[in-house]
């Protein structure tokens, strides 16, 4: 009878203890050093989602990397899409602030990018709905940095910041 | 030299190292919480800054919500805290003009003919109560829906000015159009 209560309390308090510690910490964790996510469509093709619907691939994105909205060209990064604020989009970084490039299918042959601003691109030219369509997108939309793909297991491995050749900038500005 | 002093010395060691991991600890759980309350609920900010007088002056403390922008009820009318387009470290608090496909007039200074334009999809247009000394929409164009960090509700300071937030003087009349 009161052994028994006695124990349900404790039990209730170390619980809840327990709940208001490690949901903080767990969320906290997540929005600010590392997450994982599903890849979905074919806008990073070959590099994400080789085998289209049949397999997603799963990345890990580090939040830690981005805090002071430091990237490289090369990057592949997720950030909040500037049309739909509810969705994240996943693309490679061609250009950062100050940089002049050549685009492909923008209104405007040649952009430079403005301060506070970088310029991404899907892998897959023209089934990508990128920076060619929306134009550049201010840096405090980013969310993370994709560094690994986690799954399939075939497909282990660290994803590389390459910068296509071609994709290069016309001119780059120096710091 | 004393023969208990070494284990003396090893005890104290292993209380100060106990003590340090848990002010560690705490100061990480803590922290933890303080973020997951700032992110998901709300929390006090010092604005600074003459574009939104006399509404906000420079120098008051306000307390803003962070609900509002996670369940996107962002409205016409609101005083809204964002990250800058030009500079994402620093913060801009203005009065949102127009959501996403709202006719909004762009007031160049070389225009004589005011021209208005309607706001891209999930974007919105802000403007500074004044008008006269405020950098927003009018210069750096609309700016993105997910820049947006949170919705001022109150204002706590100065204590003469205390509680909700004025509608704006510029006489904006936000209909659904």
């Amino acid at each position: 009878m009161m052994p028994a209560q006695g124990f349900g309390r404790r039990y209730m308090k170390a619980f809840l203890k327990g709940f208001f510690v490690a949901v903080p910490v767990t969320v906290t964790f997540l929005d600010q050093v590392a997450c994982v996510a599903r890849v979905e469509g074919a806008s990073m093709q070959p590099s994400l989602n080789p085998g289209g619907s049949h397999s997603s691939d799963v990345v890990l994105l580090n939040h830690w990397k981005v805090r002071n909205y430091e990237v490289q060209r090369g990057d592949i990064v997720s950030l909040v899409s500037p049309k739909n604020p509810e969705q994240k989009i996943i693309k490679r970084v061609i250009a950062l602030e100050g940089d002049i490039i050549k685009t492909m299918g923008h209104k405007n042959r040649y952009v430079k990018v403005p301060r506070g601003h970088m310029w991404v691109e899907g892998d897959h030219h023209g089934h990508s709905f990128d920076s060619n369509a929306f134009g550049p997108v201010s840096l405090g939309l980013l969310h993370a940095h994709a560094t690994h793909i986690l799954w399939p297991p075939k497909r282990w491995q660290r994803l590389e910041s390459i910068l296509p050749p071609e994709r290069a900038p016309v001119q780059i500005e120096e710091k | 030299m004393c023969q208990w002093c070494p284990s003396l010395h090893r005890t104290m060691l292993r209380s100060i190292l106990g003590k340090t991991f848990r002010l560690l600890g705490y100061t990480l759980q803590y922290g933890c919480i303080a973020h997951c309350a700032f992110e998901y609920v709300g929390g006090v900010v010092v604005c600074s800054g003459p574009s939104m007088e006399p509404t906000i002056q420079n120098s008051d403390i306000v307390f803003a919500e962070n609900l509002s922008r996670h369940f996107y009820a962002i409205q016409r009318g609101d005083i809204i805290i964002a990250k800058s387009p030009s500079d994402p470290k620093s913060n801009i608090c203005k009065r949102v003009i127009g959501l996403e496909g709202d006719k909004v007039f762009t007031h160049s200074p070389s225009d004589y003919l005011k021209s208005h334009s309607y706001v891209p999809r999930g974007h919105v247009w802000l403007e500074g109560d004044n008008l006269q000394n405020s950098t927003d929409s009018r210069y750096y164009g609309p700016i993105p829906y997910g820049l947006i960090r949170g919705r001022i509700c109150l204002k706590i300071w100065p204590l003469n000015d205390f509680g909700l937030l004025r509608d704006s003087p510029n006489g904006h009349r936000f209909s659904d159009e």
